[in-house]
């Protein structure tokens, strides 16, 4: 039989019982391998249920370094009956089928194209404990041990491993290294190894680091200089708030008077948080939600409020699968159109667009100045496969030099001098306009902040030449943002071409990838990452210069080509979309695939959305 | 269009400790129909807060959406504003108080505000005891949209149109005190002798101050039957007591014979002289409060003045052991942990 033979490189899927404590065991062989001086790309899928249903852990090792998900499975280790059918099905022809033989394969399971390799996982853990939580956590240790032996992976990395995991908790390093050992002596005494897929030590790790969007995203909270957290808890945003928490806890709490620098409040609902959030802006402070796409529908009204009232809000959705509560633990990049428009009337919204943890905690950071320099909210766009799983990702950093952007504030000196105070007077030309916090001076400098429509000097008025006078100065304003927001990055194809793809967020690692082997197969493609909303005239002349761009995301209705075509007027046979919609990150084959189908008609089809969608099927 | 008050002032009106007048607590012209009573209220914040020798600029008036929440436009002129959105004023005075504890927040709301869409807002917001003024005007109609009835409408109270509601009301005092609100009153916008001591106590008091003021609608719930209406009101109205305010800067002197009143020093150092007149009034005992407004109401009675507080409120600020120095006076010096932090969690995550 044909086996798949391979060094440090290939996917391997672990399938478990949601709530048998599988998670951590996945993690530490994830971890180990990282540690081994790999690049590992762990992903969780996971069902919207506390315990019982299937859940995977799909680990993508790559010394090529492709973090993205690849498609298709080398490895299978399926320990759950409920899904063995399905996680037989996904292994690549030659690939490794492990599974617990303590109960017989189901005959009618078999694949002959696939070697299966059996471990009594259940028996060794009767025969090894009595308490029955053990058995079923020990479980997971032990197949991860034996895998050590069947990759033929460093068995020392695994130990010092649990040896750091368990600092500071003793009492269970032991026992879980005799479970690793327990697995790991089975494997050698009874099964072939190690099998065709290796792993060996290497040096493509250098000082990055691993690490979960959400968490990047919190500490960037507090080295933005966020002081208000308000938010209201929704998978898969709980954590941003949960790291935000924990870090605060460290480090802002006056050691001698127990006295907090920062003040968090778990809201009654949405509505609620993102109100909080715009009191504590309006009154001076850095302020945060974090939210998914329920959460930003509930917020759309407030956020319409903030944008025309000018206040500085930040916002970051983590985008998970909808519409409606759709899949909560599923990933999706849906929220695009109804965060760029959020709320009624002309409104436009700032997106931010981070790839990476790193840029989870720069951007995370650099949303209190641009709020406040902008003066108007910033939704920081990113979703559950960045925001929920690690990541690997370049250090974080942060310049000691560096000091915030307040924006522009008039001060109480400032209006001692007499300078024209007018809230929405367009001073300097770019505007964005002054503002005073309340408080600032007994006589001068206080205005009324609304909703409705009011003149310059924030008196209330319903004249059609001061609406429409400020509704100008609010698209010139959108214009100034261009420069402040996130620039798009491009990355040239070794050869000429005026064929692209365009992408932005969690699409950009698997796009990466499939550019990669696209111009193996001699197709060759430009490539730009758009890293936020408003797009800036590059992206504008990086699509005018190409006969064609795909634009990769990972929704439905292809909803960054509708904003890219609503704010620069292309029209519908120039930008192609390239979809995953199914709930799990997009996958390099499926990228390639929809492109070649695109490129091998001629004549692109502009109805494609069906089509796609029902032919993308591997990416599951 | 926009009104604005004529600048001149009789030279020589009497002027607060501040060396203000009672016009550098005013706001633009109302706008809103003659004889409304939430004007009355307007002129009674007007009045408290100079009297109480605030400075303007240390409040803020905040407010959500509907004839009630346009008045802040109409006093204290020299404060900032928020006109928020409908019923969600509470969240955004939530976030201000958060970012500056110094100020004082004076929350205007309106019966359809507060008791529809913001009901949930106005119960947490009293349930989390944030330091504000929570001021209802309570018509128990909408005017905006001309007289629908509004949730605090009285059931069989009858709107202009000669429907009688059919719904029972929601009583703002009770399910404030239910929520743990720590100072509750009622009161009537033709009575300023009452409302201007309760504004007065409800600032210098730490922690959730509710006053439902009942603050009749003359155009669209003035007509008889209307248990909001003036007449109505006037005659139901039995008032707990009355109450003297005393602000810290004034000696207190006064000796009152022990049993006929209570003395209640606020937090400020200002005090509260309550004159009860009816000797089963504990106003500082919930349910004691509670039992007595169910009384009043059973009776088609409407129960004014200080009807709760708490002594001993803890406000929000104090649970959450908030900095003393307001949060949005603290810059990246205080705030940021620097790159040596970043280093030792980059350490951990390898």
């Amino acid at each position: 039989m044909k086996r798949l033979e391979s060094v440090n490189d290939f996917v391997i899927k672990f399938a478990n019982v949601n709530g048998t404590g599988s998670a951590s065991a996945n993690n530490m062989f994830a971890k180990a391998l990282f540690r081994m001086g790999l690049p590992v790309s762990p992903k969780n899928i996971f069902p919207s249920n506390i315990q019982g249903l299937p859940t995977w852990y799909e680990v993508r090792v790559s010394e090529k370094g492709y973090l993205g998900r690849r498609g298709g499975v080398d490895i299978a280790l399926s320990v759950n009956p409920q899904s063995m059918a399905q996680d037989i099905q996904e292994v690549e022809e030659g690939g490794y089928f492990i599974y617990d033989n303590t109960k017989p394969l189901d005959l009618r399971l078999v694949r002959n194209d696939v070697n299966i390799i059996g471990i009594p996982l259940t028996r060794i853990c009767n025969d090894e404990y009595s308490d029955p939580r053990q058995r079923q956590l020990f479980k997971n240790v032990i197949y991860v041990g034996a895998l050590a032996a069947l990759l033929d992976m460093d068995f020392k990395v695994l130990t010092d491993l649990v040896k750091d995991q368990f600092k500071g908790k003793e009492k269970l390093i032991l026992p879980n290294i005799h479970a690793l050992e327990l697995g790991h002596q089975y494997a050698k005494a009874n099964l072939e190894c190690p099998i065709g897929i290796r792993v060996k030590t290497s040096d493509k790790v250098g000082d990055k680091i691993l690490l979960d969007g959400n968490t990047a995203l919190g500490l960037g909270a507090i080295y933005g200089g966020a002081t208000v957290a308000a938010w209201y808890p929704i998978t898969p945003s709980t954590s941003v708030v949960d790291a935000y928490e924990k870090y605060v806890r460290r480090v802002r709490i006056d050691p001698g008077t127990g006295e907090k620098n920062y003040a968090i409040v778990q809201a009654e609902d949405e509505l609620s948080a993102i109100g909080m959030v715009i009191g504590a802006s309006w009154n001076g402070a850095r302020a945060f939600t974090a939210t998914s796409g329920p959460g930003v529908s509930l917020m759309s009204e407030f956020l319409g409020l903030a944008y025309f009232a000018e206040i500085p809000t930040v916002l970051f959705d983590v985008q998970r699968a909808g519409p409606s509560t759709g899949m909560p633990t599923r990933t999706q990049q849906s929220d695009i159109l109804s965060a760029a428009y959020a709320s009624h009337g002309d409104t436009k919204q700032v997106l931010l667009f981070p790839s990476t943890p790193k840029e989870c905690f720069d951007f995370g950071a650099q949303s209190f100045d641009l709020a406040e320099r902008l003066q108007t909210p910033i939704i920081l766009m990113t979703d559950l496969d960045l925001g929920m799983n690690d990541n690997m990702s370049e250090p974080l950093e942060w310049d000691d030099a560096r000091q915030y952007d307040r924006g522009k504030v008039m001060t109480a000196e400032q209006l001692e001098d007499g300078i024209e105070f007018g809230r929405y007077l367009d001073v300097d030309g770019d505007a964005i306009c002054y503002r005073t916090y309340p408080g600032t001076h007994p006589k001068r400098g206080a205005f009324f902040t609304r909703g409705t429509s009011r003149d310059e000097y924030a008196v209330y008025t319903e004249k059609g030449e001061e609406y429409e006078k400020n509704m100008l100065r609010l698209m010139r304003k959108w214009d100034t943002i261009k420069e402040y927001v996130p620039q798009p990055e491009v990355v040239e194809a070794s050869e000429k071409t005026d064929v692209a793809v365009l992408y932005y967020g969690t699409s950009e690692e698997s796009s990466r990838e499939s550019l990669d082997h696209l111009a193996g197969e001699g197709i060759h493609l430009n490539a730009m990452r758009v890293r936020a909303f408003p797009f800036n005239d590059d992206v504008k002349a990086f699509i005018e210069d190409h006969e064609q761009v795909f634009v990769i995301e990972q929704n439905r209705d292809a909803q960054l080509r509708t904003l890219l075509m609503a704010e620069f007027e292309f029209g519908p046979d120039k930008l192609k979309s390239v979809l995953c919609f199914d709930g799990t990150p997009i996958s390099a084959r499926n990228i390639s695939k929809q492109i070649r189908q695109h490129l091998s008609g001629g004549a692109i089809e502009p109805l494609h959305r069906t089509k796609i969608a029902s032919q993308a099927g591997e990416s599951a | 269009m926009s009104y604005q008050i004529p600048k001149f002032r009789h030279p020589e009106l009497p002027v607060n400790d501040l060396g203000y007048t009672k016009a550098d607590y005013e706001g633009s012209i109302s706008t809103l129909c003659a004889g409304c009573g939430h004007d009355s209220i307007s002129g009674a914040i007007v009045k408290a807060c100079h009297e109480l020798s605030i400075e303007p600029h240390k409040i803020a008036k905040m407010s959500g959406i509907g004839c009630s929440s346009k008045s802040p436009t109409y006093f204290l002129g020299k404060s900032h504003g928020f006109n928020s959105v409908h019923g969600r004023m509470p969240s955004v005075v939530t976030g201000a108080a958060m970012a500056n504890r110094d100020l004082i927040y004076l929350g205007v709301s309106g019966d359809g505000d507060t008791a529809s869409i913001g009901m949930g807002q106005f119960a947490h917001v009293a349930r989390r005891n944030l330091n504000m003024v929570y001021i209802v005007m309570n018509n128990g109609c909408y005017g905006l949209t001309k007289g629908q009835d509004s949730a605090t409408a009285d059931e069989g109270s009858v709107s202009k149109k000669g429907d009688a509601n059919v719904f029972s009301a929601i009583d703002l005092c009770s399910t404030a005190l239910q929520m743990g609100a720590t100072f509750v009153a009622r009161s009537f916008s033709g009575d300023k002798e009452q409302l201007v001591p309760l504004i007065k106590a409800a600032i210098s008091h730490r922690g959730f101050a509710l006053i439902d003021v009942v603050s009749p609608c003359v155009t669209f719930n003035n007509n008889a039957g209307s248990t909001k209406s003036y007449e109505f009101v006037r005659e139901h109205a039995e008032a707990t007591g009355t109450v003297d305010f005393v602000p810290m800067q004034k000696e207190i002197t006064t000796d009152y014979a022990p049993g006929s009143s209570h003395e209640v020093t606020l937090h400020d150092g200002s005090s509260i002289h309550l004159y009860k007149m009816s000797e089963d009034l504990d106003p500082f005992d919930r349910t004691s409060a509670l039992m007595n407004m169910e009384k009043h109401r059973t009776a088609g009675d409407i129960l004014t003045g200080l009807i709760y507080m708490d002594k001993d409120s803890r406000d929000l600020h104090d649970v959450l052991e908030t900095s003393r120095r307001p949060l949005n006076t603290l810059d990246a010096e205080d705030l940021c942990p620097g790159n040596q932090m970043l280093k030792n969690i980059n350490a951990s995550l390898r």
